[in-house]
């Protein structure tokens, strides 16, 4: 206290405040004058200048971190099951959540940048020297502490990108000698990522790293203050005060890193305007991908952009075994960090500034370069032609990349077979690239699509949005089929091009809209019915149906137009694919062509007609749901084809004590994706009519 | 202000004074802090006394879902699982690629989980190899390494079983990663 305390000017305080004024009350109570004076009413020496604003702009960047981050802690569960599901709704559901998750992360990638520049100032300047070293110390802290809580916030939505690259980064934790595993296994909240790695992670990232920058934050204002600003040497202009001057060049800083944050999130607005397009106001700011999933490969896993040095910087110890991996996660990562400790010491000695200097360019050239390298890796195939190496893979897949055959094919010259070796690493990258890029629009198409499906109007269940994804026909279907039926069967729309290639290599039915109109009216066209994309390349190519399909059914006398047309709807009407615009009457005619015993009823068993089971498949309910499972799960069944199947595995029996190729759930999965019976939103619908079908 | 009449106490009393007051106010603080650091620090350390439990043999799938033609076949790995409060029943908990040679009914499983830092490694069918979509370690079809890559050892192979009625089922196991040895995580 700098004024002596009367115990009785308590008294006095009602006369003097109508006198000298609130102010002057306040002031006695709690001498704010003093404090305001002293924190503005510093020396700047030579003036104000741009260059001392970063600083400001770092604290600015953290205030804005916290408020906004204070908000949406409001509005964050963290859990396995609610975590995606929270920051879903606060991005696409609440009013203004965009916005304010946009400027968070945007900011929080801002402010990785400020701090290179502030590092960079501070550096050049020579700002880390005596007195200030403790002060350089203390800032490197900070810079640690954001870094930490850059890492920990990735992986709070919970969703597949964030997972993937936190498994990256806390098993590179687990490399660190001795305490590794520990590490790791305390950061991840146990053996498996879960629960608890969310709930640590976020008590991390927004209670003890935030706590612990506030308090250093403290410390590094007020050495700051102690030693007074390091003034840019040499001094030309007159000394000038913290206010207004100075204060002013750091309120327009910290303007304009809002107005690039606000323009980074609004940009896209800006595009879709220009374009004509409506604007999703969820899409804007922060992405949000496709729930996390540890059974589904993410091959667009990347870390943040100011991480990918990091990143490609393990890619350099390609063949060095553990210890490249050590090298390149820890010690050298480590070692830079020390070297920045030492800096102060280091800058006693003019040469040891030079070397900081010199060393500091370095670090952000090389981050710099790496950056590049790994973009370059992963978006290659944008600008490469892969045209230009047919030859290279005339060769591969001539040889089957076999060394000593394809030195055979290039005559065993030494020349031809060193060029040939150079272009295709190059072929490589290539194709590397163009998995990388394929899998990133994949991460699109799923996170749109899970979005969709949490955006129904019976919201997201209490297992949470992956259990919607899984169940999701759209979503699984497609990679059901690849990876269990499309060995054989295609599934490609037969007007694209190329479409008769791919049925060529296939070995039994295109599946494309199975059940449909146009798939019913091929499997009757004489022309297609022996052809690829039916059963041209199977064991019935020339079987009943074929013939059936070729004479019978082309005797105009015993099928007329009208009766052939019936009998496409009625099949249509089976699997439950009508429009909704046919004919009632040519159904029903359709239904008695296809029970008659004269006609397809001779070898289907259809309705009332009483043909055997056995010979050719059963037509009730042909290409339902119902009926789909039925054939995937076992081909065999009496129902379909028990002494005519053609290769197809039974899908749904197992042996005893064993798994079956596809669960029951799967199985339906696959069935509901050929039909194309999914869950679409309702401003789609009036263009599809065809909506949930069953 | 109250004048309080106090002696003048020599200046040694009041040294061992200070220094004894010193001490107990720092014995007191100290142990007021300790039992609410205590019980941090211990429910902190929670999570290393959690272990994933020991590898038990799965279920995987049927001999014949699996092709004889030596071409690794991706199947996921289903299992119970508890993750802190929430119980899963039968949830695919990862990932192998299981192959068996021509005419052979001998199995052998890969995991899928990429021995340099945890990527889901993919089967690149066009290339006849395995590669990490993280780093570009790459592997061949038998999940060797192929140099130059980043990982520091091959692809993890998992101990299989059939039974007698072709039943395949896998030691599911979780493995340290960017080692060279390969350690089991318990
Ligand atoms: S995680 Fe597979 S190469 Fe790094």
């Amino acid at each position: 206290m700098t004024e002596p305390q009367n115990p009785d000017a308590s008294a006095d305080a009602p006369v003097s405040a109508s006198t000298r004024g609130l102010g002057d009350w306040l002031d006695s109570r709690t001498g704010y004058r003093a404090l305001i004076q002293s924190a503005l009413y510093e020396r700047v020496p030579g003036g104000a200048r741009w260059r001392y604003v970063w600083g400001s702009t770092l604290v600015f960047a953290f205030m804005t971190q916290v408020i906004t981050g204070l908000v949406l802690w409001a509005s964050y569960s963290a859990s396995a099951q609610t975590a995606w599901e929270s920051v879903y709704f606060i991005q696409y559901e609440m009013t203004g959540g965009w916005l304010l998750r946009g400027i968070h992360h945007v900011m929080a990638q801002a402010m990785i940048v400020l701090l290179a520049l502030h590092v960079m100032q501070v550096v050049i300047d020579g700002a880390y020297r005596a007195p200030r070293e403790v002060n350089f110390w203390l800032g490197l802290v900070l810079m640690t502490l954001v870094l930490g809580m850059a890492l920990t916030g990735y992986l709070l939505p919970w969703d597949q990108k964030g997972y993937w690259a936190t498994r990256v980064a806390t098993n590179l934790a687990g490399l660190v000698p001795f305490i590794g595993p520990s590490i790791q296994q305390l950061v991840v909240g146990g053996p498996d990522y879960g629960h608890h790695t969310l709930t640590r992670f976020f008590a991390l990232h927004a209670g003890f790293l935030p706590a612990t920058l506030v308090l250093f934050l403290v410390l590094h204002l007020s050495l700051f203050r102690k030693h007074g600003l390091h003034a840019k040497q040499p001094i030309t202009r007159p000394d000038a005060m913290f206010w207004p001057d100075q204060v002013l060049k750091d309120a327009v800083a910290m303007l304009a890193v809002m107005a690039v944050v606000l323009g980074v999130i609004l940009l896209p607005a800006l595009r879709a305007i220009l374009a004509g397009e409506p604007i999703v106001s969820g899409h804007l700011g922060a992405e949000l991908g496709a729930p996390a999933d540890p059974s589904e490969p993410y091959a667009a896993a990347r870390p943040e952009w100011y991480f990918l040095f990091l990143f490609q910087f393990l890619k350099v110890f390609e063949g060095w075994g553990a210890t490249g991996e050590f090298l390149g996660a820890i010690v050298v990562p480590g070692a830079t960090l020390g070297v920045m400790f030492l800096m102060p010491i280091l800058g006693q000695w003019k040469l040891g500034h030079r070397f900081n200097v010199l060393f500091t360019i370095a670090i952000l050239a090389g981050a710099g370069l790496l950056t590049a390298m790994a973009v370059h890796e992963d978006y290659y195939a944008l600008w490469a032609d892969r045209s230009a190496f047919a030859d290279v893979e005339k060769v591969l897949d001539s040889t089957g990349g076999d060394s000593e055959k394809i030195a055979a094919a290039l005559g065993h010259d030494e020349k031809k077979i060193a060029d040939f070796e150079n272009r295709r690493h190059k072929l490589e990258a290539i194709r590397r690239s163009e998995a990388f890029l394929s899998a990133v629009k994949q991460a699109g198409i799923d996170a749109d699509r899970a979005i969709e499906l949490a955006g129904r109007p019976e919201k997201i269940p209490p297992t949470g949005a992956l259990s919607l994804v899984r169940s999701d026909p759209l979503t699984q279907g497609p990679r059901l089929f690849a990876q269990h039926c499309a060995s054989c069967h295609a599934h490609v729309d037969p007007s694209v091009e190329g479409a008769e290639q791919v049925f060529a290599k296939s070995s039994a039915a295109n599946l494309f809209e199975f059940g449909g109109e146009s798939w019913v009216r091929g499997l009757l066209d004489p022309k297609q019915v022996a052809g690829a994309a039916y059963f041209g390349n199977t064991a019935h190519s020339e079987g009943d149906m074929v013939s059936f399909v070729t004479d019978d059914f082309t005797d105009e006398d015993v099928w007329n137009r009208s009766d052939k047309e019936a009998v496409v709807f009625a099949l249509v009407a089976e699997a439950g694919l009508l429009t909704g615009a046919e004919n009632k009457k040519a159904i029903k005619r359709g239904q008695e062509l296809i029970a008659d015993t004269d006609r397809c009823g001779s070898c289907h068993p259809y309705g009332e007609n009483e043909t055997e089971r056995g010979y050719a498949p059963d037509l009730n309910g042909w290409g339902s749901t119902e009926w789909l499972v039925g054939i995937i799960t076992d081909p065999t069944h009496q129902r379909f084809y028990p002494d005519t199947n053609d290769r197809m595995p039974r899908f749904g029996v197992a042996s005893e004590g064993g798994l079956p190729a596809l669960t029951s759930e799967q199985i339906e999965l696959i069935s509901r994706w050929l039909r194309g019976s999914w869950y679409r939103p309702a401003v789609n619908k009036k263009a599809e009519p065809a909506s949930v079908r069953h | 202000m109250t004048a309080e009449s106090h002696q003048e106490p020599t200046d040694k009393k009041t040294e061992r004074r200070s220094f004894l007051t010193g001490a107990l106010a720092m014995l007191c603080g100290g142990l007021a802090t300790v039992p609410p650091l205590g019980a941090a620090l211990w429910a902190f350390l929670d999570p290393l006394r959690r272990s994933s439990g020991a590898a038990t043999f799965l279920p995987l799938t049927d001999l014949t879902n699996i092709p004889a033609d030596g071409q690794p076949r991706q199947f996921p790995v289903i299992a119970d699982r508890i993750d802190a409060w929430t119980g899963f029943k039968a949830e695919p908990i990862g990932a192998v690629y299981v192959k068996r040679e021509e005419g052979s009914d001998r199995v052998e499983a890969l995991s899928a989980t990429c021995p340099h830092a945890g990527c889901f490694v993919e089967l690149d069918k066009a290339a006849g190899c395995f590669r990490c979509p993280c780093h570009n370690s790459s592997f061949t079809l038998d999940g060797g390494i192929v140099a130059p890559s980043p990982s520091p050892r091959s692809m993890d192979s998992l101990e299989c079983e059939v039974n007698k009625s072709g039943a395949v089922s896998v030691k599911w196991q979780n493995f340290y990663s960017g080692t060279e040895e390969k350690v089991a995580r318990e």
